[in-house]
């Protein structure tokens, strides 16, 4: 479904990605690990077309380089960016409203509210609430829901676990399980290694912006190395 | 004596409404995106013109030619944006510099161009369907065409209120609060612009159409509202619609009255007073929410 191949991306100059090799199949959980600063957001950012790279990265068989933004989003690919990045003054229902706004011509562009609600039961209680009052865990329902409003096939996540307490990570994780059980496939970057690899079929290991290790997420949890840098701190 | 005060407050708040209309344009560009438009006085001349080569070359009423005009003035807008504005935005560095002289710059060259197709003349509408009719409010003697350009702002208001309320005017919001964050969920954030521009020009358009109704045009004419403007998005905060509204008709009364109380020469000493007054209380301006 999503392919990268040999991508580099850099920041004036400075390398973030080299020559990584990345590829997601139709249906699957795929976790991206690493150290701080280790290329991951950069990923994800790359793949959303937000960093100029080069090599090659295919979405369906389309080419995703040189598309803008807007565009990777509209074919299909939604990021959950670092930050959130809701709109703080708007209330929790036109921020959920205006994930939809770009399908204007789909009749049943409203229709993934109700998934929304049903996995997500608090953002319901608030809809009128502006997003800049919800808590970082709601925060984080919200982006979420608002990613979802677009009917993505693939949905990028960006550690959703940051800055929320342990109870709300698990549910937030939950969700990702049941969104991934009606087709969509997802591309999660974690701090949360156990917790990742725990809902994840295949892992990928960065480290300072190159593949160092990949596979099914069980093999990544159990590598020694892994463990040593992640699970052992 | 009370008579001539009521007059020039009724009279003052008239103007202002159309001072309001300018400056909720500017207020509406610039709270979208930064870009302090220096050639929206000059949007508002331009405007002024199309309605008296119109007028002149159909012999239709301004009234009717109101959208028409807002409708070339989108365009405009739509244009300017495009061709000027989306480049400047692109550069690497100085953004707010180059976007200052971009306008600076598009202004200068708009008086230019005016003055050239116009002539450097002051010239006006004397035989429009309104022209030197009064209506009588008690003691209080009202030109029609003032009346009319009251109601037709209000109106504008209205719409740009309707506006806001629409899913369009949410996805304006959203592109306000986060440039970038629109994107993720697909929303062309250059057409948003875009249309941003065009907005702000058309709603300069219909408070220019209403001017020519009752005010000299010349390739300078915008210089002194577009003063006002500034001015009044100043002391109604960055982006608000509403305190456009509210310090338009303050600075359209304020002015006024110095006039009536000192003598018109004068008039622009009330509105740099409280205009000075209000930012020392309150920086932000009335309504402001930066
Ligand atoms: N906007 C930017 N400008 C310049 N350098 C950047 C920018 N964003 C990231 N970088 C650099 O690129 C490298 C990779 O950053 P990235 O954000 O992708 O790491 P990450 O793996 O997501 O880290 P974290 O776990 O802290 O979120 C880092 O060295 C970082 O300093
Ligand atoms: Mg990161």
């Amino acid at each position: 479904m999503l392919r990268l191949e040999g991508v580099s991306a850099s920041y004036r100059g400075l390398k973030a990605l080299q020559g990584v090799d990345v590829a997601v199949e139709a249906g699957e959980v795929v976790a991206v690990v690493g150290a701080n600063g280790a290329g991951k957001s950069t990923l994800l950012k790359t793949i959303a077309g937000q960093v100029a790279t080069e090599g090659t990265i295919t979405f369906e068989g389309q080419s995703l380089r040189r598309l803008a933004p807007h565009r990777i989003a509209r074919l299909g690919v939604a990021l959950v960016p670092e930050g959130r990045r809701l709109f703080p003054r708007l209330s929790v229902e036109d921020n959920l409203r205006l994930g939809a706004y770009a399908r204007r011509h789909d009749p049943d562009r409203f229709g993934p509210l109700d998934l929304v609600f049903e996995l997500f039961p608090r953002l319901k209680e608030r809809l009128a609430q502006r997003a800049e009052t919800l808590s970082g865990g709601e925060q984080q329902m919200l982006a979420i829901g608002r990613a979802l409003m677009t009917k993505p096939r693939l949905l990028m996540l960006d550690e959703p676990s940051q800055g929320i307490m342990p109870k709300l990570v698990d549910d937030i994780l939950a969700a990702v399980t049941r969104i991934r059980g009606l087709g969509v496939t997802v591309l999660i970057v974690e701090q949360r290694l156990a917790e990742a690899l725990a809902i994840a079929d295949r892992a990928y290991v960065l480290q300072t912006g190159r593949v160092v290790m990949s596979g099914p997420a069980a093999a990544v949890a159990a590598d020694a190395d892994v463990r040593r840098a992640y699970l052992g701190i | 004596m009370t008579a001539l005060v009521l007059q020039a407050v009724v009279s003052g708040l008239l103007m202002g409404l159309i001072y309001a209309l300018v400056a909720a344009g500017l207020s509406l560009i610039f709270g979208l995106m930064d870009v302090v438009n220096f050639a929206h006085g000059e949007m508002l001349m331009l405007s002024m013109f199309a309605v008296l080569a119109l007028h002149g070359a159909l012999h239709v009423d301004a009234l009717l030619l109101l959208p028409v005009v807002a409708l070339i003035m989108f365009g405009g807008g739509v244009a300017v944006y495009r061709l000027l504005i989306a480049r400047a935005l692109s550069v690497a560095s100085n953004r707010g510099m180059v976007q200052i002289f971009v306008t600076f710059g598009l202004a200068i060259f708009l008086r230019g161009a005016a003055q050239f197709a116009f002539g450097g003349e002051f010239r006006s509408i004397n035989d429009g369907w309104l022209s030197n009719r009064t209506v009588a409010l008690g003691p209080v003697f009202l030109p029609l065409p003032q009346v009319a350009a009251g109601l037709v702002c209000l109106l504008a208001f209205a719409g740009l209120l309707a506006l806001s309320r629409t899913e369009f005017g949410r996805a304006l919001e959203a592109t306000r609060e986060d440039r970038d964050a629109v994107a993720l969920i697909g929303i062309d954030r250059d057409r948003i612009f875009a249309f941003g521009w065009g907005i702000g020009a058309a709603t300069v358009g219909v408070a220019g159409t209403m001017l020519s109704t009752f005010y000299y045009v010349s390739p300078s004419v915008g210089l002194n509202f577009a003063v006002i403007a500034y001015v009044t998005v100043a002391l109604g905060g960055f982006g608000s619609m509403l305190g456009a509204l509210a310090a338009g008709l303050l600075i359209g009364l304020v002015e006024s009255l110095t006039a009536l109380a000192l003598e018109p020469s004068l008039k622009q000493v009330g509105m740099f007073a409280v205009y000075l007054l209000v930012l020392v209380s309150r920086p932000r301006g009335l309504f402001g929410k930066i």
